[in-house]
């Protein structure tokens, strides 16, 4: 369970998260909203990788924002980028086994290839990443999310420009990853149809604020929602 | 009863899945690289040495040694993206600890240049510690200044030549004793074994390093620090332990270069050296160990085809320049990497030339066929 509390980001003059409170509770959890509302930068202050300029963190009781990042890593903080980040020159087993691992040995071994068949879409553990597509590259960085004892799970756009089967390659390996590895999951994305397939419930974010949150289903059809990325006069017809 | 037998066949199921994956867990290993390796190795060590003249010796021998060096900097450059200018200097530090640990001590040698290397890591480290928040050029920068303060405290301290205190520097020496060699490799053919059994020993110490943790860790450093950090990599430790390994062999590398030189002098060391180093190595190659052996090759055997050319020794900086230049553009991993792929597009345009008036129209078509594949 994640609780965020007053949670602030300022960059300059640019607020982009201005005082949001939410829980995500367990399972997969959606986070959407038009471009700019902040869902980056929530993911950046949980990761380290931006400092809230107020605000707490408390992830399964502990303090996120208390930890540098490789730390957080290490409590099992795990993300994916929007654009992808798999190392291109080693193979799909090293890109996935440099991910921290309390595991030793063997043990870690058959956790890094079991999370390469978890993922599956054809990913071969000796393939060097360089070789391969853009889907597939996705998947790597998914491999490299649940391996090694994620406790939260970061995804950031994952299926972005990929075609629609690999699309829903990925819907699947989402769904089962809080399953699979017991981690809370949450996910941004602009897919609305993935969204809605893989999250049980969703919070929306509109210029750094929350603006609903609840059962995904409830959440796309409430007015403030279809407002933020509709526009009101259509709302209103 | 039946949840005890669901859980061995399930354990046995993964058994059987863990056999299976077994002889994927090694990499599929290269044999004709490395049986082209071996062979060279051999024929470094027991062949070549009985083919030398007294001049190539000395120069392969050097050109051993600072493999080594080019090892560890290509290590910066290539796998952390630290562009180091201050190698040179790193090597005039091993060399100076080898010289005083073997003017001062009865040690075995071997121990000695353990030692200097060790003594060189840790001198390494101090630098690379503010060094490491610096990037790119301020790096460099600030490894270039490195290099040129060290040059002046060698030329004022000067390098030990047998005196007493912790210089050991006697200036009014007129006996200046050798520095020692190892009894088993005096002569110059011996150790010139000696000095390729040393390189040997630091590629596979820097080979083992890129093919674990460290090597991954720096090889996604390299790509994305984002990335390297989400996965919980401590980019700074990563960061100073390539430092230390790279000043490590460089170090050893100087001592092994103190007895072969047999008197050091810190005139024969310049800051220019850094710089040229730096220029070899991208020619050579960064990404592959085989740069290492090529920009050594390169930095010691050049100078002297130019001297036998009769042209001045400044024209060694144009040459470097334009190979640089060259890297640049047209072969970012340098010789290493551009070499087997222009030898690989000759053979298939000389295996075309050969087929094609000796078959007529059957040669044409299967020199067609040979181009699809």
């Amino acid at each position: 369970m994640i609780e965020v509390e007053n949670l602030t980001v300022r960059y300059g003059g640019v607020t982009s998260l201005d005082g949001v409170s939410l829980v995500f509770e367990k399972g997969t959890c959606g986070l959407i909203g038009p471009n700019g509302a902040g869902k980056t930068t929530f993911f950046n202050v949980l990761s380290g990788f931006a400092r809230p300029s107020s605000g707490t963190v408390r992830a399964f009781g502990d303090d996120l924002l208390a930890m540098p990042h490789f730390r957080r890593a290490r409590w099992g903080v795990r993300r994916t980028f929007q654009t992808e980040q798999a190392i291109e020159e080693m193979t799909v087993y090293d890109n996935v086994a440099m991910v921290h691992s309390p595991l030793r040995g063997a043990a870690r071994r058959a956790d890094v290839l079991a999370a390469i068949e978890f993922t599956g879409g054809g990913l071969t553990p000796y393939a060097r990443v360089g070789t391969l597509g853009a889907g597939q590259r996705r998947l790597v960085e998914v491999a490299r999310a649940v391996a090694g004892k994620p406790r939260l799970i970061l995804l950031d756009e994952p299926a972005a420009g990929l075609p629609d089967e690999e699309t829903a390659h990925l819907a699947s390996v989402i769904r089962a990853i809080p399953g699979q590895t017991g981690a809370l999951t949450i996910l941004v994305d602009h897919d609305m149809s993935l969204v809605s397939a893989v999250c049980e419930t969703t919070a929306v974010l509109d210029f750094g604020k929350l603006i609903a949150s609840g059962p995904t289903a409830a959440v796309l059809r409430d007015e403030n929602v279809m407002r933020a990325y509709l526009g009101t006069a259509e709302v209103a017809l | 009863m039946a949840d005890p037998v669901t859980v061995t066949t399930s354990d046995s199921a993964a058994a059987a899945v863990a056999a299976g994956r077994r002889p994927l867990l090694r990499r599929p290993d290269k044999p004709v690289q490395l049986s082209v390796t071996t062979v060279l190795v051999l024929f470094v060590l027991f062949a070549l040495p009985s083919l030398m003249n007294g001049y190539y010796t000395g120069y392969m021998t050097l050109a051993a040694i600072y493999s080594v060096v080019t090892l560890g900097l290509g290590l910066l450059v290539g796998r952390v993206g630290l562009y180091s200018l201050g190698q040179g200097a790193v090597v005039q530090i091993g060399a100076w600890t080898g010289a005083r640990l073997l003017y001062g001590t009865a040690q075995p040698f071997p121990i000695v240049v353990i030692e200097a290397g060790l003594v060189t890591m840790l001198i390494g480290m101090a630098i690379g510690l503010p060094a490491l928040r610096m990037r790119g050029l301020y790096l460099a920068l600030i490894t270039l200044m490195f290099a040129g303060a060290i040059t002046v405290v060698l030329a004022t301290v000067n390098f030990p030549n047998g005196g007493g205190g912790f210089t050991g520097y006697n200036g009014s020496a007129v006996h200046i004793p050798p520095i020692r060699r190892p009894s088993i490799a005096g002569t110059d053919p011996a150790y010139f074994r000696f000095a390729v059994v040393v390189a040997i020993i630091m590629f596979a110490l820097v080979y083992a390093h890129l093919r674990l943790r460290p090597g991954r860790a720096w090889a996604a450093i390299r790509q994305s620090e984002p990335a390297a950090l989400a996965a919980g990599i401590n980019i700074w430790f990563y960061k100073l332990w390539a430092f230390a390994l790279a000043s490590f062999i460089t170090g050893v590398a100087g001592a092994v270069l103190a007895a072969q030189e047999h008197y050091l002098y810190s005139i024969n060391f310049t800051t220019q050296d850094s710089i040229i180093l730096l220029a070899v190595v991208l020619m050579g190659g960064v990404y592959s160990l085989w740069g290492a052996v090529i920009a050594a090759l390169l930095l010691e055997l050049v100078p002297g085809w130019l001297q036998s050319l009769g042209l001045s020794y400044a024209w060694l900086t144009i040459l470097f320049g334009v190979g640089v230049l060259q890297v640049i553009t047209t072969a970012p991993a340098g010789i290493a990497d551009q070499f087997p792929k222009d030898m690989k597009r000759l053979g298939r345009l000389l295996w075309r030339l050969a087929r094609r008036p000796a078959a007529g129209a059957a040669g044409a078509a299967g020199a067609a066929g040979g181009e699809t594949t």
